[in-house]
C-alpha cells in the first residue's frame, strides 16, 4: 500500500527551475533513499513533501488525506500529523532539556497525558542509547547525540513516514556511523522512511528503493543493484566523483 | 541645609523618579512588543508606519517629545488639562519614546532566531502562536537581556528629564535645593543615589542573565 504519492510536481525559485516534473511513490515499510549531486533538487523535494515549501503544480497525497499542494491551513495541520522530519542541523530547541524537547509536542499538540508522554520519551531515549541524557540541554551533547534526540523527538509523535534531510551531513565521519545505525535499526522495525543522503554505501545497504536525481529530474531509480550498476552516464560520473 | 535633610528631600523625590522608571519600563516593554509586531507585519503600510514612528522617536530629543505630549493637547486642540496632567504627560512621553527602542531590541532578538527553529516547530505541529509563545519568545527573552539592561540604565538617568515639566522627581528637587542652599551638595548626593540605583538594577539584570545561562 502506498503511504505517499507524489505526481508531476514542479518547483521554481525565480527563474531557476529546481524540480521539473517529479513523480514518486512511497510504500508502507519501504526505505527510499534519494541521492544526487548538490543542487539536483533532492532537498527541495523533501521540503515540498513536508510542506515547508509549496509546489508550483502537481499533487502530493498522503494516504487518505487531502492533496498537500492545495491544502488549506487546517488541512495542512492535519497532514503534518502523518509524517516526521529529521533535519540536517537537528534544530533542537536549545532552551528545553532533552526530555522536554521530545515530550513537549506530544503533550502540547497531541494533548497526551504528561506522565505517559514522559515514559514514552524515556523509552525512546533508551532506544537511542541516551537514557542518561534526559535532563541535559542540547548544546551539552555531541552532534551525533543531538541528532539521535531529534530522531526521538520525531518518533514521539508516531509518524507513519519519517523523512531525513541529509541527517549526517553536519556530523564528523566518526559520529555519522551512530546515526546510520539508528536508521538501520528503524528499517529493521519496518519504519517507512525517505532519506536524502550523501552516504552511498549506506543508501545501497539500507534502502529498498533508490532515486538518483540530477538537474531537477529523476535520472534513474530502482533497486540499489539496478541504480548502482546502471549505465546511466550521470550516475556513473557522480559515483566516479565520489570515488576520487 | 545639612546633608541629612538634603538626602531626605532627595529620597522623597526619588519615589517619583522610581514611579516614572517603573511605569516606563513596564509600559514600554509591552508597547514595544506590540510595536515590534507592527514593524514586522506582513502588510507593508503597517511596517512603514512603524518604521517612521521609531525613526522619529529615536531621532528627536526626549525632552522635546515631553513638551509635545504636555503642551500638544492645549495648542493643538485647546484642551485645558489640570496640573496633575504633568506626571501623566511624563509617563506617556517616556513610554512612547522607550517603546521605540524596545521594539528594535525585540526585532533584532526575533530576527536572530534561526529559521530552523520555526521549521522544526511547524513540522511538530505547533501553530504560529504556539511557536512564538513556546519556542521563539523564550529564546528572544534571553537574547535581549543585555540590550534591555543598557536601555534600563539609560532610563534611570533619563527620568531626570522630567524636571523640564517641573515634576517633583529627584533631579527637580536637587535643583531647587541647590539653588536655595547655594551649594552643589544636592547634586552630588543625587548623583550618588542615581548611581546606587543603577548598581542595583544592573545587578538584578546580571542575576537574570546568569539564571538564563543554563543554555547557549
Amino acid at each position: 500500500m502506498s503511504l505517499l504519492e507524489i505526481k508531476h510536481i514542479k518547483k521554481s525559485f525565480g527563474d531557476l527551475e529546481v524540480l521539473k516534473d517529479i513523480s514518486l511513490k512511497v510504500d508502507e515499510g519501504e526505505v527510499l533513499a534519494i541521492i544526487g549531486p548538490s543542487g539536483s533538487g533532492k532537498s527541495t523535494l523533501l521540503r515540498l513533501a513536508t510542506m515547508l515549501e509549496t509546489a508550483d503544480s502537481g499533487s502530493i497525497v498522503y494516504a487518505g488525506l487531502p492533496d498537500a499542494v492545495t491544502a488549506t491551513k487546517a488541512q495542512k495541520q492535519q497532514i503534518r500529523k502523518y509524517f516526521g522530519l529529521v533535519f540536517q542541523n537537528f534544530n533542537l530547541f536549545p532552551h528545553r532539556s532533552v526530555i522536554q524537547n521530545i515530550m513537549d509536542a506530544p503533550v502540547r499538540i497531541q494533548k497526551k497525558d504528561p506522565e505517559q508522554a514522559r515514559s514514552e520519551a524515556m523509552a525512546l531515549l533508551k532506544k537511542m542509547g541516551l537514557e542518561g541524557k534526559a535532563n541535559e540541554y542540547p548544546q551539552q551533547l555531541s552532534g551525533g547525540q543531538q541528532q539521535r534526540v531529534s530522531i526521538a523527538r520525531a518518533l514521539a509523535l508516531n509518524p507513519k513516514i519519517l523523512f531525513f534531510d541529509e541527517p549526517t551531513s553536519a556530523l564528523d565521519p566518526e559520529l555519522t556511523g551512530e546515526i546510520l545505525k539508528v536508521i538501520k535499526n528503524l528499517a529493521a522495525e519496518h519504519m517507512t522512511m525517505v532519506i536524502v543522503t550523501h552516504e552511498m554505501n549506506f543508501a545501497r545497504n539500507v534502502a529498498d528503493h533508490i532515486i538518483f536525481m540530477d538537474k531537477g529530474v529523476i535520472a534513474i531509480e530502482g533497486t540499489p543493484e539496478h541504480v548502482f550498476n546502471s549505465d546511466n552516464a550521470r550516475m556513473k560520473e557522480f559515483l566516479g566523483k565520489l570515488g576520487d | 541645609m545639612d546633608i541629612g535633610t538634603i538626602t531626605q528631600k532627595l529620597l522623597e523625590g526619588s519615589v517619583v523618579s522610581l514611579e516614572i522608571f517603573a511605569v516606563t519600563l513596564v509600559g514600554a516593554l509591552i508597547l514595544g512588543l506590540l510595536l515590534c509586531f507592527v514593524r514586522m507585519s506582513r502588510f507593508m503600510i503597517l511596517r512603514i508606519i512603524a518604521k517612521i514612528y521609531i525613526s522619529i522617536m529615536r531621532g528627536t530629543p526626549l525632552m522635546l517629545q515631553l513638551f509635545v505630549v504636555y503642551f500638544g493637547p492645549y495648542y493643538l486642540f485647546h484642551i485645558e488639562l489640570s496640573p496633575s496632567y504633568k506626571l501623566i504627560a511624563v509617563f506617556i512621553g517616556f513610554v512612547l519614546n522607550y517603546a521605540a527602542y524596545f521594539a528594535e531590541i525585540y526585532r533584532s532578538g526575533i530576527e536572530g532566531i534561526p529559521e530552523g527553529q520555526y521549521e522544526a516547530a511547524t513540522i511538530l505541529g505547533y501553530s504560529k502562536v504556539q511557536t512564538f509563545r513556546y519556542i521563539i519568545m523564550p529564546q528572544v527573552f534571553k537574547r535581549i537581556i543585555p540590550p534591555v539592561t543598557n536601555e534600563t540604565i539609560t532610563l534611570i538617568k533619563d527620568t531626570s528629564l522630567a524636571f523640564t515639566l517641573a515634576v517633583a522627581e529627584m533631579f527637580t528637587i536637587a535643583k531647587q535645593v541647590a539653588a536655595a542652599d547655594r551649594t552643589v551638595t544636592a547634586f552630588v548626593i543625587a548623583g550618588v543615589i542615581y548611581y546606587i540605583f543603577n548598581l542595583l538594577v544592573a545587578g538584578a539584570f546580571a542575576k537574570l542573565e546568569k539564571k538564563m545561562s543554563y543554555y547557549k
